[in-house]
């Protein structure tokens, strides 16, 4: 694999973020998983967002994807104040989430899947007794799998049939079918065979040169590593820490993951192997 | 960008052998092989009898009931639900239209009755199932199984009547003469007509509408259809009103067919139509089978108990070899599911 040109990162100072968090705190009861955080995503850019388990990094992207309201704070997409009731209203602006266990259905085609709840139609529209446009559904999978350089054998596969990287990347398909301007992609590469998961990386790659804004929470360092051009990380429900991936180390990382802003470089799990 | 051209799969080098050809043949169409098989036994079996119009307009009269309920079924086992209810519906519709007309109500509305009233028991278990989040379908349609045959037998005091005009046996009874053919007369159960032409809309609704594309959906994934923005709970209202719908429909033709209304029919109808769903194909975690695949396992069953009368086997031994059938389905659907899923 050549290396990817330079990330076209934008400096934060000049361009407006395409989606940004202010302040968001969530409660659960008693229970504040969120406290206080802000975020900011730019157009063309992936951003790694790392934290132990139960720093909240699940619930503040399922408060990006529409799926929770938050407590406190606001959200703005494209500098404009927006409040999400479903993830829904989320993927009408063209935010998609890829969640962790894919979301696919195994007994439907490719094709069915990646329009799952906004498939094509044709003829006179009749509701939900509308007719499904299965022969354009599938060209249209066939040629937007293309441009994501996806293959397949067919779009008319199920997907109950596929391998983990091959579901990863009709998951990821799906979200990018219609103008997605931003993807949020939980560990998509936790499940994957070694193999596989190269591919998932560059496809996200392929993403950022879009232009898509990329959401990638991660584990793996060597994921973060690859694929990122800034990278957050969530303590105990706040932010912890931020910096261009240039700008810092794995050891700094997994350090944050931890809760330190110290290296933790000797301690990297990552490294043992 | 150099870097990824084969980005996410694994290339299309390997070549599907011919197990993972055959198995979508097989799923689709192996039900009709069975039934070719065994009309060829019943056939050799008894030559004079059993390809007779006669006859054969006979199975399908007997497997009218069974496939309308059938099909309501498959829709409940489609999303990885079921319907306890249906045989209760069945007779708490049957009992309405029955108890209405011997009330002299206007044949229309006695003909409405029973459709109405199946609808809207299909529909309060629906509401059941997702509003008053019951655990399972089975809950629900098993509280509905108690109180449709319990209303059933309290609005008509237990008893049955008899006698309904004849446009409301219509259906069930009534048959079209298409002319001679040998010495046979050529008559058509109009209730073939009507099971025929539910199976069509069914399949057409099913195959290829989007409300139909999303029932499958959620069959398979729930979760996937819901984060997709499909309102799973309406869809699934849906699913146990038209459930409900087919019962009451059913309840009609059954009524026509017997010329009255019991309070007892279809005790253990429900059991016959989920063994007709998994004889056809359809798998008990949702999201698999087709109308086709259905309407196959309705018929499997008409042609065991008519192959068996006319051979005056015992009616026990029909239920040993359905039970035996519906082993030997499913273990066929445990065996495909492990070859054709990769592991």
């Amino acid at each position: 694999m050549t290396a990817a040109p330079a990330p076209a990162t934008p400096d934060s100072g000049s361009q407006q973020p395409i989606l940004e968090a202010r302040g968001i705190s969530k409660y659960f009861g008693a229970v504040t998983a969120l406290r206080g955080v802000d975020f900011k995503l730019y157009r063309g850019e992936v951003l790694g967002v790392v934290g132990d388990n139960g720093a909240g990094k699940s619930t503040l992207m399922k408060i990006l994807s529409g799926l929770y309201v938050p407590s406190e704070g606001q959200l703005l997409f494209e500098g404009r104040p927006i409040r999400f009731h479903s993830p829904r209203e989320a993927r009408d602006l063209g935010i998609e989430m890829v969640y962790q266990d894919l979301a696919l259905a195994e007994n439907l085609n490719i094709a069915e899947n990646i329009f799952l709840g906004r498939e094509p139609r044709r003829g006179r529209s009749m509701g939900p007794l509308s007719l499904v446009d299965h022969r354009g559904g599938r060209e249209q999978a066939r040629r937007h799998l293309e441009s994501l350089r996806i293959r397949v054998k067919s779009v008319d596969q199920k997907v109950g049939e596929l391998s983990g990287g091959q579901r990863q990347a009709v998951a990821i398909a799906r979200a990018t079918a219609f103008q997605a301007k931003v993807v949020i992609m939980d560990e998509p590469t936790a499940a994957l065979a070694v193999k596989e998961v190269g591919k998932v990386l560059d496809l996200i790659k392929g993403l950022k040169h879009q232009g898509i804004g990329v959401v990638l929470i991660s584990h793996r360092m060597d994921d973060i590593f690859y694929v990122c051009d800034r990278v957050v990380a969530l303590f105990h429900g706040a932010n912890f820490a931020e910096a261009r991936l240039a700008e810092t180390s794995r050891g700094q990382v997994i350090g944050w993951i931890m809760g330190t802003k110290e290296s933790a470089g000797e301690l990297a799990y990552d490294r043992v192997q | 960008m150099t870097a990824s051209n084969d980005t996410a799969t694994p290339a299309a080098e390997e070549r599907p052998d011919w197990r993972h050809r055959l198995i979508p043949i097989l799923d689709r169409y192996g039900i009709l092989l069975v039934i070719l098989l065994m009309c060829l036994v019943l056939y050799a079996l008894q030559p004079e009898v059993f390809l007779t119009w006669r006859n054969v307009a006979n199975v399908f009269k007997q497997t009218a009931v069974n496939s309308l309920l059938a099909i309501g079924m498959f829709l409940a086992i489609l999303t990885a639900g079921i319907d306890l209810s249906v045989g209760s519906v069945l007779a708490l519709g049957m009992m309405t239209l029955a108890v209405a007309n011997a009330a002299g109500w206007p044949w229309p509305i006695v003909l409405l009755l029973g459709p109405v009233v199946g609808l809207a028991a299909g529909f309060v278990n629906g509401i059941g199932i997702t509003k008053l989040r019951m655990p399972h379908p089975f809950i629900m349609t098993l509280g509905m199984l108690f109180m449709a045959r319990g209303l059933a037998n309290l609005i008509s005091g237990g008893v049955p009547y008899t006698g309904l005009p004849d446009p409301v046996r219509f259906l069930g009874s009534a048959q079209i003469y298409l002319g001679d053919w040998g010495a046979e007369r050529l008559n058509l159960p109009v209730a073939l007509i009507v099971t025929v032409t539910v199976y069509l809309v069914f399949g057409v609704f099913l195959e290829h509408t989007v409300l139909g594309r999303r029932i499958y959906a959620i069959g398979g994934n729930p979760q996937a259809a819901r984060v997709s923005g499909i309102n799973v709970d309406r869809v699934l209202i849906v699913v146990y009103s038209l459930c409900g719908l087919m019962a009451g429909c059913a309840g009609l033709i059954q009524a026509g067919r017997t010329n009255s209304g019991f309070p007892n029919a279809g005790i253990g109808a429900e059991l016959e139509a989920i063994a007709a769903v998994i004889i056809g194909g359809a798998s008990f975690f949702g999201g698999r089978g087709t109308v086709l695949g259905v309407f196959g396992g309705v018929i499997v069953m008409g042609l065991i108990s008519n192959g068996l009368n006319l051979n005056n086997v015992s009616v026990f031994w029909q239920q040993i070899l359905i039970g035996f059938i519906i082993v030997f389905a499913v273990f066929l659907d445990v065996v495909r599911r492990e070859v054709s899923t990769r592991k």
